[in-house]
């Protein structure tokens, strides 16, 4: 496999892109920024398949097309059995010997947001990771349906404000838990699942590649701040992943196999998740006095899970 | 509809309906779009600027109207370290050989990611005005800012 060198920030950065700019995302989305990571990680041929969401709308407005690459769009839910059936042909032919550049090295990836992941394509996504076929899945999880209109996912952590889970007077936001996806991929048994962010580019870049390389269906659960929803300045999008990360409401870490769970980033300072909710509109009503005891529930729930991934490293099991 | 976009004459990326291409009533199921004029083996390998673009690519449109601020680049303070290069969504920093060359106007959409990702001081991109004029942006560049103790 042709992999692009990441030992730094320079040599990355001499790739010959593939994603073209003037898509319609928001300015400073993230999407785009893990799509070009991802598709800079590698030199292989890539085949793509995205669900609907922001990604699939703002880079296929007709007549344009943002991909340089092999790029299909089907339905909202299906990214993940369409790349089954590319990768499962491009597998048949391939014995066949009816392929016109047998030897090409290829990659299959789908790209779903946490709507199409965690929701509505979930069916679709476990079978295609139970069958195993030779893909890796990217979930930008924005944590709601950005694209239409910022409604709440299963993905949407308590005490955020949605437009179908509204904050107010008799309401604090979304009263459930976020969906822990990436212990569900885990127990499918996948050979590779990780948490990434876009801010650790390099952590990001090698779990791509790790990704990539590896045999089989393999699992992506990226954080992508939408600027728009989240509600914080474009230009802050970075920064407020950086929060996320350091405040340990997006551990990021890897599981090897479904029981070898790795910590790939350990903040030097772990900050309070007051500083990360504080930092976005959407968490705005949570500082009035009557919420306060919603902030307390998301710390002790940061705080636990951090201790059980760091029980999982250390167990090995 | 057209749109008047200063300093670039590419189309706006809202301006449809050119010859060559069809409208929702006459698209059959499926729609390819080639953002390629020729199949292309091992597009990786190809610089940007030596592809050969069809109008599909959305690389030919341009979205310079969003803008309202733009970051201007001062290569006298850039380290080349491509922090800008890695988190501009707008694939609108153009690196070559290592090094960072300036930015593309033309995909920009003024987001200032890049300027927060900085980490030169004073900065080396820093956002202006999307109609000011370069070389008055760099006259008025800040000096060097000292640590505060």
């Amino acid at each position: 496999m042709a992999i692009t060198s990441i030992k730094n920030l320079k040599e990355f950065s001499t790739v010959n892109e593939r994603f073209e700019g003037a898509h319609l995302l928001c300015p400073g989305c993230a999407h785009s920024m893990i799509v070009r990571e991802l598709m800079n990680a590698t030199d292989d041929n890539l085949v793509i398949s995205t669900n609907t969401g922001c990604l699939e709308v703002s880079t296929a407005v007709y007549p344009y097309t943002s991909w340089d690459t092999s790029w299909i769009h089907i339905g909202f839910e299906n990214a993940a059995s369409a790349i089954s059936g590319a990768e499962a042909m491009y597998k048949a032919r391939k014995k066949k010997g009816t392929l016109k550049d047998p030897d090409a090295p290829v990659k299959f990836v789908a790209f779903g947001g946490d709507g199409s992941s965690y929701d509505i394509g979930f069916q679709w996504l476990s079978g295609a990771i139970e069958r195993g076929h030779d893909f890796t899945y990217i979930v930008l999880d924005n944590e709601n349906y950005a694209n239409t209109g910022g409604q709440r996912s299963s993905s949407t952590p308590i005490g955020a404000h949605t437009s179908t889970a509204q904050a107010g007077s008799h309401s604090y936001g979304k009263t459930q838990k976020k969906k822990d996806i990436v212990a569900i991929m885990a127990a499918h048994g996948a050979p590779y699942v990780a948490q990434l962010a876009p801010n650790k580019w390099k952590i990001m870049a090698k779990g791509f590649q790790k990704a990539l390389d590896t045999e089989g269906a393999c699992f992506i659960n990226s954080v992508s701040p939408c600027t728009t929803e989240w509600k914080f300045d474009p230009k802050d999008t970075i920064n407020v992943a950086d929060l996320a990360t350091d405040s340990l409401m997006f551990p990021i870490y890897e599981i090897i196999e479904g029981h070898e769970l790795n910590i790939l980033y350990r903040p030097k300072n772990i900050i309070k998740v007051e500083d990360y909710l504080g930092a976005q509109g959407r968490y705005k009503h949570l500082f009035k006095p009557e919420n306060r005891h919603v902030i307390d529930r998301i710390q002790k729930d940061v705080d636990a899970k951090w201790e059980y991934l760091q029980r999982r490293e250390e167990a090995r099991v | 509809m057209s749109q008047n976009i200063p300093g670039t004459a590419k189309k706006g990326i809202h301006e449809l309906g050119a010859e060559t291409k069809v409208g929702w009533d006459e698209v059959t199921q499926g729609v390819v779009l080639e953002p390629f004029a020729e199949p292309v083996k091992d597009v990786a390998h190809i610089r940007p600027e030596e592809r050969n673009y069809t109008d599909f690519s959305s690389y030919t449109a341009t979205v310079a109207s969003w803008r309202v601020l733009k970051p201007v680049y001062n290569s006298d303070i850039c380290i080349d370290c491509q922090n800008c290069w890695v988190w501009c969504p707008d694939t609108s920093i153009i690196s070559r050989d290592k090094q960072m060359l300036g930015i593309d106007y033309d995909h920009c959409k003024g987001c200032g990611v890049c300027v927060e990702v900085c980490p030169t001081n004073p900065k080396s991109l820093l956002m202006f005005d999307t109609n000011e004029n370069l070389d008055v942006a760099l006259s008025q560049w800040p000096e060097k800012k000292k640590k505060e103790k």
